[in-house]
């Protein structure tokens, strides 16, 4: 007997990755919109001696399959038997969650219900009856409030117990007779198709009109007559509407259940929600407060992770650098060893570390925005806006994960149902900055405008967004014609984020931050420094080493942006395996052009930029070309290679063109 | 009297009598919560998509999906 795989499956936002986190003691990124996960995770557990693997599957609405998300849920059901399938429902909205459930019961799977936010639904006045539910479903139900840890302990001990305790049982659904008679013919025809399903199933499936199914079908079957049998009788069916029957009927047995489960008041009760929306999302009031909310966020960030405790950061660098540099002293190190670690590793890694307490302030506030249910008042807000722009609401949703970091945001694209939304959010993600872009912003504003941080980030980000919707427009008109999809997007309520999810999404993006400084910050400093020393007959760090040569190949590239040193050349460079490296090269190349101590790389900023110089590099780095992860996972994502290598050379092309309209425009205007 | 989504007001609610949209989209409401008899509550509708409350569950529609839904005022 080998371990026995658990799956959990439910809608969207039902709370499963918070259930899968409680009982793997994972740490999964869980957030309060319709899509966070849309990858499968994999975890496991011990109960009773036995090791059971679990695995979490991306948020479906219904076994249907037209985005990436339900790709990859729907065959892992298909396929992947798992030997029992937690089925997570969302308390209150019970009638709606169960038409999944009802698919699942249509393939005879073997089922444990998870009644999840009981507490949310008690709120409402929702009254339950457990028992009632267990028992017309014939399945257990047990109530959980996954994010307090409650129920999770007895879902998993019925859940062992249902893996042994397993009776088939027959699809309770009553269908219309015409569904029944043609399930009887498609059901007889495929008999003899060997298939990993039962054919009744596949059958319903192919009346359905599911397209996935029925090529598996038609791959399965050896007999190739019996694929031109279903295109004939598909196309002969094609004004029958029998889709709408199935689910109607689907929902007849849903809504029966939900008789006997639950019992709503008389009148809706008015909750917080309704009220806090009556402003969020007034037609007027809408993005106002979007943006209120975004300059919150970076003013936020600057008063508490630069002004508040950034200097204590640095000056724990510098403590300890300058501790390294006497014990190397101490024990006469050559000089190249010196360098190295003084120079690349305090003066490059460094600079990077010093802006930990940036970024986590700054992963704090956005994991509360994601956490309280705001994202999916920001995507419906920004639908009408973006409609203009030929995209649809939902892909403001995976602009927004970009703040944080642009491969999530790619990922999240995958619950987009139409193809020309989800490549065109894909190319324009870039131009959403990233988290590791700020420390980049961070030097520069502390060496120019010191006292309009929040404000002068808040500016760059919304250049971004212009310069996406710009781009997706450009997109729509040329490489992508066609109409932008329908936006159907449910708003959850709003939740007061509770403090161990959010601070382990914090957690989850500083770890990841910190894992990068070790590892390909590290490395790319470690390269730079080597060129940056090398050749021996040239002094280290000037214009004679390798580095410096390189840098003078890009050099005539920048001129007309302002930005005309070898060292600022080729800091951009080192940006595209990682953008904290650009702070990293600078801050190496500076610490070993200049001796003193101190806050070295703001000095030195300010005596290789000007305000005018320093607004176009950080426009260029906020635009051009984003770093490998993102470029690999473009490739990933869209299986080819031509749409990375183009992302890389349109973004360069755009970044550089705004850095030079930049620096050009505010050269005339007089600005130095 | 079959209306559209977007000409229910705010608080009149109706029952979904036929979806005129494309086959995706029809189906993506139909699992949403948009099935024939359920019950339909106008929540929001003035710019910009439609708010709705399926039994106390709000679902936004863009405007040109909304449109095509047909409901009977109840």
């Amino acid at each position: 007997m080998g371990t026995r795989r658990i799956a959990l499956v439910g809608n969207p936002n039902s709370g499963k990755t918070t259930l899968f986190n409680a009982i793997t003691g994972a740490t999964q990124r869980v957030g309060n919109w319709p899509g966070v996960t849309v990858e499968k995770k994999e975890g496991s557990f011990t109960y009773e001696g036995n090791s059971y693997d679990v695995v979490d599957l991306p948020g479906i609405y219904s076994l249907g399959a037209f985005s990436e998300d339900e790709v990859v849920a729907m065959d892992y059901i298909l396929t992947d038997d798992a030997d029992v399938i937690i089925n997570v429902i969302e308390a209150s909205n019970i009638e709606r969650n169960l038409y999944l459930t009802t698919q699942l019961l249509e393939m005879g799977k073997n089922i444990v219900i998870a009644l999840n936010m009981v507490d949310e639904a008690q709120k409402r006045q929702i009254v339950f009856d457990v028992d009632a539910m267990s028992k017309a479903l014939g399945v257990p139900v047990v109530a959980t409030v996954a994010n307090r840890n409650n129920g999770t302990s007895k879902v998993i001990a019925a859940a062992v117990a249902a893996i042994d305790g397993f009776t088939p049982y027959a699809n309770p659904v009553t269908y219309s007779e015409s569904v029944n008679h043609h399930m009887a013919h498609i059901a007889e025809l495929i008999s003899n198709c060997d298939l990993e399903y039962s054919t009744d199933w596949a059958a319903l499936k192919v009346i359905e009109g599911d397209a996935h199914v029925t090529d598996l079908i038609k791959r399965t079957c050896s007999d190739g007559a019996v694929a031109d049998e279903i295109t004939k009788f598909l196309k002969y069916h094609q004004s029958d509407n029998f889709e709408l029957e199935i689910v109607d009927s689907r929902y007849a047995y849903a809504q029966r259940i939900a008789k006997v489960a639950i019992t709503r008041p008389q009148e809706q009760v008015r909750t917080i929600t309704d009220k806090i929306d009556q402003i969020f999302i007034n037609k007027f009031l809408g993005i106002p407060i979007f943006a209120l909310i975004m300059l919150g966020v970076f003013q936020l960030t600057f008063a508490i992770g630069a002004d508040l405790l950034g200097g204590w950061a640095a000056a724990l660098v510098d403590w300890l650098g300058s501790l390294f540099e006497s014990g190397l002293e101490a024990i006469h190190a050559p000089i190249w060893l010196t360098s190295f670690v003084i120079d690349g590793m305090f003066g490059g890694v460094g600079a990077v570390i010093e802006f930990v307490p940036l970024i986590t302030v700054m992963y704090l506030l956005l994991s509360l925005l994601e956490d309280s249910g705001y994202m999916a008042r920001a995507a419906y807000v920004w639908d009408n806006l973006m409609r203009r722009f030929g995209m649809q609401g939902k892909a403001f949703i995976s602009m927004i994960i970009g703040f944080g970091c642009t491969v999530p945001g790619i990922m999240s694209t995958r619950t987009m149902d139409n193809k020309k939304d989800r490549m065109v959010t894909m190319l324009i993600a870039p131009f959403m900055s990233c988290g590791a872009k700020l420390p980049i912003y961070s030097v520069f504003i502390a060496a120019f405008f010191p006292r309009h941080g929040g404000l002068i980030l808040f500016s760059l980000y919304a250049f971004g967004i212009i310069v996406a919707l710009l781009m997706a427009k450009l997109f729509n008109k040329t490489l992508f014609k066609g109409e932008s999809s329908y936006f159907i997007m449910e708003l959850p309520p709003y939740r007061i984020p509770s403090v161990s999810s959010v601070l382990r999404n914090m957690w989850l993006n500083v770890s990841d931050f910190l894992k990068r400084a070790g590892t390909i910050i590290f490395l790319v400093i470690t390269v730079m420094w080597l060129l940056a020393v090398l050749p021996g007959s040239a002094d280290p760090y000037s214009q004679y080493s390798y580095l410096g040569r390189l840098g003078a190949l890009l050099v005539p590239i920048f001129r007309h942006a302002g930005f005309g040193t070898w060292q600022e050349s080729v800091a951009l460079f080192a940006g595209i395996p990682a953008k904290e490296a650009v702070v990293g090269t600078l801050g190496m190349l500076y610490a070993g052009q200049y001796l003193e101590e101190g806050a070295i790389l703001v000095t030195a900023v300010q005596q290789h930029f000007t305000q005018l110089t320093a607004l176009a590099y950080m426009v260029m780095v906020l635009l051009y070309t984003p770093c490998i992860a993102t470029l690999s996972t473009v490739g990933r994502e869209t299986k080819s290679l031509r749409w990375p290598i183009a992302m890389a050379i349109y973004t360069f092309l755009i970044g550089w063109l705004a850095a030079v309209a930049v620096f050009q425009i505010g050269t005339l205007l007089g600005f130095v | 009297m079959n209306v559209q989504l977007t000409s229910l007001q705010r608080g009149e609610t109706g029952k979904v009598t036929m979806i005129d949209a494309g086959k995706q989209a029809t189906k993506r409401l139909y699992e949403i919560g948009f099935n024939t008899s359920a019950s339909i509550t106008v929540i929001k509708n003035d710019s910009g998509p439609v708010i709705v409350s399926i039994n106390g569950n709000k679902v936004a529609v863009g405007r040109g999906l909304a449109h095509k839904v047909m409901l009977v005022r109840e």
